[in-house]
């Protein structure tokens, strides 16, 4: 493994996950650094998901879920007793699969989490809000329609405004679970170019079926496969000079 | 070769008309049932017109009927009975879907289910050996320590009451309403309690800012489907409401509900007006129950129907 050890944001120690009785995850450690985005690889049910949302504890309410290791957010541990979950899922951000926007208007949507958190005063939550719309490249489709249902959006545009509402935070760190495969060409495109925009502000980790889109828009690529992070490294490099032959299978397509 | 198949043709055929006319006997059913009451209930209608609605009289021998107390004693004690019964269900439907243990869902549920099976007859007994005693020794005194001075509390509780009949009728709807609103609850997608969540929501801010507000309409479906049981529920509430034609805002007051009067007085109408007096107070409970529960269907069947939408949209 060629990790790139800079000053990581975030950081996974011999990560294990089960659910269960099955294990899912199996020592994974990488150093994801920051302000860059970070693609995670590999066939399906290899595990990319499931290390993604352990990252802001979504599997806290996974019945039977348990790990061993540990995951580091800025040194320390985000399992450490004590710990504020909510908090952490506010540095955290995550966008889904699947858009999923609440059905409220679309200026709610983003104002979602300043409120719930109390992160603004409400005097300038518009200004937060639009901040969020533009940063997500969706605020010159729906500046004239923040009343309307979030829900009404095309499936596009309801990605960026889940990607809004999660930058309203200020996340520090953007987890994206294959967040264009719902969507169509041009609209994976709008957020691909959106993402090399946001990563000079975030540091983005993505989930992605699509090696294209990993290799386009990624500095670092990771590839799992069986629960394993195989290999790690500088996304050019896994991509033409792979040290790992089941990382060079994948990527020419010969499994996934 | 033609012939079997042309065989299969026809019996396909009659099965389709064959069920088609079952299919439209139950509706044709209700049809006729609003006919029958609509027809019985005319002379009344003629008679009395509006004044029926209005007045409080309810005089067989000078035949003179005004069914306002029934109908007032049918909402207050409907109403009452929402008002318990709403926060209780929610809590249940919420603790099972979002809070309960995983092993202790299925069997709450069922046992909250198993309230309905319950025969009403059973619940109005239980009414007067239980409740009505408790509410004497337990409920009333505190409440008119502290309300008593309002208009709703006055008057001595003897036990048959508007109290009595709509903390019954709670009881007897709190399962429709938390079966119906736990549906409604699982059927709120996973994404979207996660979105929250993942937005910094605590589990309870999750179910008050995402869950409650995606099934919304649903739960407002739940809720009147309630009502519905509890406007039409008679033998319950006969039992405990003290059957007294009169309107008193005082809920330690007797009260009277039109299925009650239904129940209690058909048999000694003698005399055609009466009938006919009756017959239309059926009419009212027969429209006014359909109505909350075509309501009702209509919401609960928006929210099935917005999910589909939803998950359509992506």
């Amino acid at each position: 493994m060629s990790a790139v050890r800079t000053t990581a944001v975030l950081e996974s120690q011999a990560y294990s996950f089960w659910y269960g009785p099955t294990q899912a995850l199996h020592e994974v450690s990488c150093a994801i650094p920051p302000n860059a985005i970070t693609a995670l690889i590999g066939p399906s049910g290899c595990g990319k998901t499931t290390f993604l949302r352990s990252v802001n504890r979504l599997h806290d309410l996974t019945p039977g879920a348990r790990h061993e290791g540990d995951i580091l957010l800025d040194e320390g541990s985000i399992f450490a007793p004590g710990t504020d979950v909510v908090a952490l899922r506010r540095r955290i951000g995550m966008v889904f699969q699947r858009p999923n926007p609440f059905p409220k208007p679309v200026y709610d949507n983003v104002a979602y989490g300043p409120r719930l958190n109390a992160l603004a005063p409400a005097r300038e939550l518009p200004d937060r809000v639009e901040r969020a719309l533009r940063q997500a490249a969706l605020w010159d489709e729906v500046s004239d329609r923040l009343r309307e249902p979030g829900t009404a959006l095309s499936g596009g545009q309801q990605q960026r405004l889940c990607i809004a509402r999660a930058l309203a935070n200020e996340p520090e760190v953007l987890l994206m679970d294959e967040p264009c495969s719902a969507l169509d060409p041009i609209a994976t495109q709008r957020i691909e170019e959106l993402l090399v925009e946001l990563k000079k502000t975030y540091t983005i980790v993505i989930v992605t079926h699509n090696m294209q889109q990993a290799a386009r828009v990624s500095d670092y690529t990771g590839f799992f496969y069986v629960g394993r992070l195989v290999e790690f490294g500088v996304t050019q490099q896994v991509f033409t000079r792979p040290t790992d032959e089941r990382t060079e299978a994948y990527i020419t397509g010969r499994f996934g | 070769m033609t012939s079997p198949l042309l065989g299969r043709d026809r019996s396909d055929r009659i099965y389709r008309q064959v069920l088609t006319g079952f299919a439209l006997a139950l509706p044709l059913l209700i049809v006729i049932i609003l006919g029958v009451l609509f027809t019985n209930a005319w002379p009344a209608v003629k008679r009395f017109g509006a004044s029926f609605l209005v007045t409080s009289t309810w005089d067989p021998v000078s035949e003179v009927y005004g069914a306002a107390p029934m109908i007032f004693g049918t909402l207050a004690s409907s109403l009452l009975a929402l008002l318990i019964a709403v926060p209780l269900a929610l809590s249940v439907a919420i603790f099972l879907t979002e809070f309960a243990p995983r092993r202790l869902r299925q069997p709450v549920a069922f046992l909250v289910e198993l309230l309905a099976a319950i025969p009403s007859v059973v619940y109005g007994m239980w009414g007067i050996f239980v409740l009505i005693p408790f509410l004497r020794s337990y409920v009333v005194p505190p409440l008119k320590a502290v309300f008593g001075w309002t208009p709703f509390l006055q008057g001595v509780f003897y036990g048959n009451s508007l109290l009595a009949g709509g903390v019954i009728l709670a009881i007897m709807i709190v399962p429709y309403i938390a079966a119906v609103s736990r549906e409604v609850l699982l059927a709120v997608p996973t994404s979207q309690r996660e979105a929250a969540l993942a937005m910094g929501a605590t589990r309870w801010e999750a179910v008050r800012s995402a869950v409650l507000p995606y099934g919304r309409a649903g739960l407002i479906g739940a809720i009147i489907l309630g009502l519905g049981r509890a406007l039409g529920e008679t033998m319950a509430v006969t039992m405990v409401i003290g059957n007294r034609h009169d309107i008193s805002v005082s809920l330690l007051q007797p009260a009277y509900t039109m299925a009650a009067a239904i129940a209690n007085e058909f048999s000694e109408a003698t005399t055609a007006t009466y009938q006919s007096a009756l017959m239309e107070v059926g009419l009212i409970l027969f429209v006014l129950t359909v109505a909350v529960n075509a309501i009702a269907r209509i919401l609960i069947w928006r929210v099935a129907r917005g999910a589909a939408v939803g998950s359509r949209a992506l």
